[in-house]
Order: structure tokens, then sequence, then C-alpha cells
């Protein structure tokens, strides 16, 4: 494949960036949550 | 998980699947383009993250312009306006990083001065100076209101984006699918490809804004439960020191 280079480096900043952006929301999540008490989570 | 639900694990599993279905179709199933090549493998990311960017701002608009509609201000909406242009801003920025990619393929460029590329930049900076606003410490209420009334006034800078490359003479080419002609110029299988993305990633930006909404509520409980704390302390500091008096 020609340019294979360039669109991995494309599929890999897209997938990479939402994977980060999705573990960085779940740990601030789990870290904030054994502080908050569960009166304050409507989805518990 | 503690901002999850059974609903949105669901969502994030339905997600993955379409997710590695697009990859999978972009790279071993959908044809060359005639006049790009390979190049062309580059639109199933590059055109859904740009139409999720414009979903997530105009989501951010709408929650926007039921927090002001509110009788009694809750500021549900305002998170949900919040966590939508952090992902929307995300988004934007890959737009504009796989177009720039894309752009060095076909036109030999990283960046030009274009009116879509430049269009494209002032809505990603528009967006970054709406957080930047969320970000200043006043009161969550105010915060609100203010943050509102700049995303209303932003959401109207995507049609001229859209609409740049008719508008003006443009590098970038015209619309393939949302063009105003109604013509589709694309083959069966990569049209499906590229909606299976859009959708993908229209349940990646739910799933996100949901988990992040919650985070947001979670913080701004954190820092209530902090100040009242703080003033409780306070109060309890200057009971033993005027009793000293």
């Amino acid at each position: 494949m020609k340019d294979l280079g360039f669109i991995l480096a494309s599929w890999i900043i897209t997938l990479g960036s939402i994977g980060v952006l999705a573990i960085m929301t779940l740990r601030r999540a789990r870290e904030l949550s054994s502080r908050i008490p569960d009166e304050h989570k409507p989805w518990v | 998980m503690k901002t999850g639900t059974t609903t949105t694990r669901v969502l994030g599993i339905f997600a993955l699947m379409i997710t590695a279905w697009v990859v999978v179709s972009a790279f071993f199933l959908t044809p060359a383009d005639v006049v790009q090549g390979d190049s062309v493998r580059i639109m199933y990311a590059h055109v859904p993250t740009a139409w999720i960017a414009y979903l997530a701002f105009v989501t951010t608009a709408v929650a926007s312009g039921l927090s002001l509609a509110r009788k009694h201000r809750t500021l549900g909406f305002d998170r949900v306006a919040g966590a939508s242009a952090e992902v929307g801003v995300l988004f934007m920025a890959m737009t504009l990083i796989t177009g720039s990619l894309w752009g060095r393929l076909t036109w030999g460029t990283f960046w030009q001065w274009d009116p879509r590329l430049t269009t494209t930049l002032f809505l990603f900076v528009t967006y970054v100076g709406y957080l930047a606003i969320r970000r200043v410490d006043v009161d969550p209420v105010r915060r609100a209101r203010r943050s509102s009334v700049i995303a209303l006034l932003a959401v109207l800078e995507i049609p001229l984006v859209h609409f740049s490359v008719v508008l003006w003479r443009s590098l970038h080419q015209e619309a393939s699918v949302l063009n105003t002609d109604g013509d589709v110029r694309l083959d069966d299988l990569m049209l499906f490809t590229l909606f299976s993305g859009v959708v993908a990633f229209t349940l990646i930006f739910v799933w996100l804004v949901v988990h992040r909404q919650r985070l947001a509520a979670m913080s701004d409980v954190e820092r209530l439960v902090g100040l009242d704390a703080a003033i409780t302390a306070r109060r309890a500091e200057s009971t033993v020191g005027g009793g000293g008096r």
C-alpha cells in the first residue's frame, strides 16, 4: 500500500487520542468517585 | 468504572465493534481511489471526525440554549454543553491533523491558508477559548450563563466552515456526500464504510459526553463540599479565637 506511513499515522492519532481521553476520563472518575458519596451520583 | 452504567457499557462495546469494522474495511476492503490512490483511506477517519466535531458544537449550543432558557437554573445542561465542547475540540484537532496529513499527500503541503482550512482552524481556536473561559474560577451559575452566550455565538461559525468551499475558491474539495446538488460521488462500499465511521464516532461521542458530564457533576460536588468544609473550619476557628478574647 502506497503512503502507508501517512495513513497509519492518521488512524493512530485519531484512535489513540480518543483512547487517551477515554482512559483519562475513567481514571479521574474512579479517583473522584471514591471521595464523593453515592447520594450525589444519580446514575448509581 | 464509577461514571459507567450498563447502558454506557453496552454503548462502549457497540462503539468498539463498529470502529473495528471501519478500520478493517478502510484498510483492507475498500478500493483505492482512482485519483487519490490509497491516501483516500484517511478519509474514513478525517470526515467522521469533522462531522462529529460539528455535532458536538451544535450539542453544546442546544444545551447552552436550554441552560439559559430554564427558569430554575440547574447546571445539568451546562455540564453537557461543557463536556460536548471538550469532546468536540478533540475531534476538531483530529480533523485538522488528519487533514494536514492527507493534504501533504494530495496537495504536496501540510498547510495552506485556504478558506476551508482557515475557517476550521478559527472554529477550533474559538472553542479552545470557550473551554478556557469555562475554567475561569467563578460561581458555576455565572460560568454557565457566560459560556452559554459564547456557545450560542460560536456555533454560527459552522455554516461558514461547511460552505467555505462553495463561497470562496478553495483548494479543499467540495463535499462528496453533503453537497448542494445531492449527488453522492462515492462507491457503495466506500460510502457504507464512511457512514459506519460516522456511526462509530457518534457512539464514542455520546459515551465520552455522558462520562465527562458525570465527571463534571462530581467535580462540582467536590468543590462545594470542600467549600463547605472550609467555611465550617473558618467558623470554628473564629469561635475559638472569639472565646479567647
